[in-house]
């Protein structure tokens, strides 16, 4: 018999798998880390631009950006530190919510696809064309009086007393902590929920996705519904859970001041305002990447996937 | 003393005995899936008010005329309403063109992001190569990273496109794509486009949540890996599918990020035109009043959510449950 020359079985898949990936590692090389390692040179020196719009000069200047950015700048450590906190104080509220509701979502009931439909919309409406033209609008408003765009905001702002309700929980002797952090959740339900659209349907995706053969085998085995969740649900959809912290993180980073710094740094330019930006943006980008990554990382050792 | 225990033995008698048992227990269920159903009724209720509260005033305020925009009167609905905002809007967005042109570049795009996406997505999903950790955590990084740090670079690129001195050594000169919609095309297509790595990674999970029985049956009927991807792995993340479909629609819909970047011509996107509205009302009707240009930037707001609107009420059908399950035999 010929001895069969060649690949072994794995071999063969992992190169299958490196054509499969092969488009992405391409893009990703030529658009993204020719772009970064640009964007690195861009924070390391002095950038000037000919106004043939040609091209751009760099001039190496060492650390100075970053000692700048760090040192004298008047407002990134404080605007930094403030967005990573808003971070971590959204993300927990937002997973839970989205939770909730996509489960909420996911049972029959009538008027779903209405309901669904509405629960869309915020996606729609945080789009940037509309905060744009939104924002656009605004400029223009500052110079004359806003009256009714006022009302509006008053109307979704509802008057709720929150002083009355905190007196009320604070005879609950709960530590004062938690107290704030849950009014101050309550009091921004419309950001939350604003922020949740994307959660929900990723959640709602992923809960269609459990075969319903593991429900029927809890009830048969006697389960109770809340026995159900945590058996059964939570586990399978705690790979989602991950997409949805990787999501939310990277959704409140990318609109936090930190980046609206950077950008407006950015956008003053000069020969100066580049480098600077760059700089912003790469510590910024590295902090949270590093979070993300420890985060990630401890939960995914937690997640169970189905194979 | 004799006649309190005897009441308290037909008490007894009564809600423990076995004939009552199964009332009782009906009873305890109706209540507790009645409350249930009041709690979802109410928070449903109640979220869908925070949501559209401020869409319905902006629906009604895009209907209202002059005098009702200044009337104390009136709130929510107009006295005498008029269209003329809606009519102006459509004129100055150039509304059903605009429309047309925005769409075959979004699907064009929808379409190329669904499918390399999820390709991508496959592969890390369900092989395994040398460096496979480090490329997924280049994957995590992509979508982390802020674009307007590699914005700078990314023009110069497109700029001055001119890969690996090919297109001097053709043409003579590096190619200028501004103003053209190749590059999003291009960056798309290698799966870079906008948000391609969150779309990777939705993919991935999907992926991975699905059960290796189905392939290996594959596998024994002796379909090959691309047979295996598309016509059987796809098929069942269809869940998945419809939500990068729909993201993927939405956002390259209202990016105005990459439109600008890339100077695409405001006649084939729509976001841009929306975002100057305000200013081009002004101009085209000379209007001054910001409160009545307000009302302008509504209902072209209202226009430009409506299709993205429709398309995902059309696609959420989809959603239909046993599409998936379906898959599963055991």
């Amino acid at each position: 018999m010929k001895k069969r020359r060649g690949l072994t079985l794995m071999q063969k898949r992992a190169i299958t798998g490196y054509i499969f990936i092969l488009p992405w590692l391409l893009g990703f090389f030529y658009f993204y880390v020719r772009s970064i390692v640009m964007s690195v040179q861009i924070s390391l020196s002095t950038v000037t631009l000919p106004d043939d719009g040609s091209g751009y000069q760099v001039t190496f200047s060492g650390l100075k950006n970053y000692f700048y950015i760090f040192q004298e700048h008047g407002s990134y450590n404080q605007v930094l530190v403030s967005s990573l906190g808003d971070i971590v104080v959204d993300v927990p509220l937002i997973i839970f919510f989205s939770l909730l509701m996509a489960m909420i979502l996911n049972t029959k009931f009538k008027g779903r696809t209405l309901v669904r439909a509405i629960f869309f919309l915020p996606v729609l409406m945080n789009s940037e064309a509309i905060l744009d033209a939104m924002s656009s609008l605004r400029n223009l408003m500052q110079t004359g009086l806003s009256g009714s765009s006022s009302e509006l905001l008053e109307a979704s702002n509802s008057g709720v007393n929150v002083d009355y309700y905190m007196a009320l929980f604070k005879t609950l002797a709960l530590p004062d902590s938690i107290l704030d952090y849950v009014v101050g959740a309550v009091g921004r339900i419309s950001d939350i929920i604003s922020l949740s659209g994307v959660q929900i349907v990723i959640f709602i995706a992923g809960l269609q996705s459990i075969p319903g053969s593991l429900y029927e085998v809890a009830k048969i085995e006697g389960a109770t519904t809340y026995e159900t969740f945590w058996k059964v649900t939570f586990p399978m959809v705690m790979p989602h859970i991950i997409t949805n912290i990787v999501y939310t993180v990277v959704d409140s980073f990318t609109n936090a001041e930190i980046v609206t710094l950077a950008r407006t740094t950015f956008n003053q330019g000069g020969t100066t305002g580049y480098g600077y930006s760059c700089a912003m943006s790469l510590v910024s980008t590295v902090i949270v990447c590093t979070i993300l990554g420890i985060v990630c990382g401890w939960i995914s050792k937690h997640t169970f996937y189905y194979n | 003393m004799a006649k309190f225990s005897e009441s308290v033995k037909t008490l007894k008698a009564v809600f423990v005995s076995p004939e009552y048992d199964n009332d009782r227990r009906r009873t305890a269920h109706l209540i507790k899936a009645f409350l249930l159903g009041l709690f979802k009724f109410i928070v449903i209720i109640g979220i869908s008010y925070v949501i559209l509260g401020p869409i319905i005033g902006m629906i009604s305020n895009s209907f209202f005329s002059d005098e009702d925009a200044y009337s104390a009167l009136v709130y929510l609905i107009p006295q005498s309403p008029t269209l003329e905002r809606y009519q102006a809007s459509i004129k100055v967005l150039n509304y059903l063109t605009t429309l047309k042109n925005t769409f075959i570049y979004v699907l064009i795009l929808m379409a190329i992001q669904v499918f390399m996406c999820s390709m991508v997505g496959y592969g890390f999903a369900r092989y395994n190569f040398p460096l496979k950790k480090l490329w997924f955590g280049c994957v995590v990084i992509m979508i982390v990273i802020p674009v307007n740090t590699i914005m700078l670079p990314l023009y110069m690129t497109f700029r001055i496109f001119d890969p690996f001195n090919l297109v001097t050594l053709i043409k003579g000169e590096p190619m200028n794509l501004m103003a053209t919609s190749i590059p999003m095309y291009m960056m798309t297509f290698f799966a870079t486009g906008l948000r391609s790595g969150l779309y990777i990674y939705i993919f991935n999970q999907f992926f991975r949540g699905l059960p290796k029985e189905i392939e290996e049956a594959a596998f024994v009927d002796g379909a090959g890996s691309w047979y295996t991807y598309f016509f059987i792995m796809l098929v069942n993340a269809l869940p998945s599918v419809v939500t990068v479909a729909i993201f993927s629609l939405v956002w390259q819909y209202n990016d105005t990020f990459y439109a600008s970047l890339f100077h695409l011509s405001d006649t084939s996107a729509i976001s841009i035109k929306i975002s100057t509205l305000a200013d081009n009302v002004a101009n085209a009707y000379s209007i001054t009043d910001p409160n009545i240009l307000e009302l302008y930037t509504y209902a072209g707001i209202i226009l430009v959510i409506l299709p993205v609107l429709l398309i995902y009420c059309v696609l959420q059908k989809q959603f239909i449950e046993g599409v998936e399950r379906s898959g599963i035999v055991g």
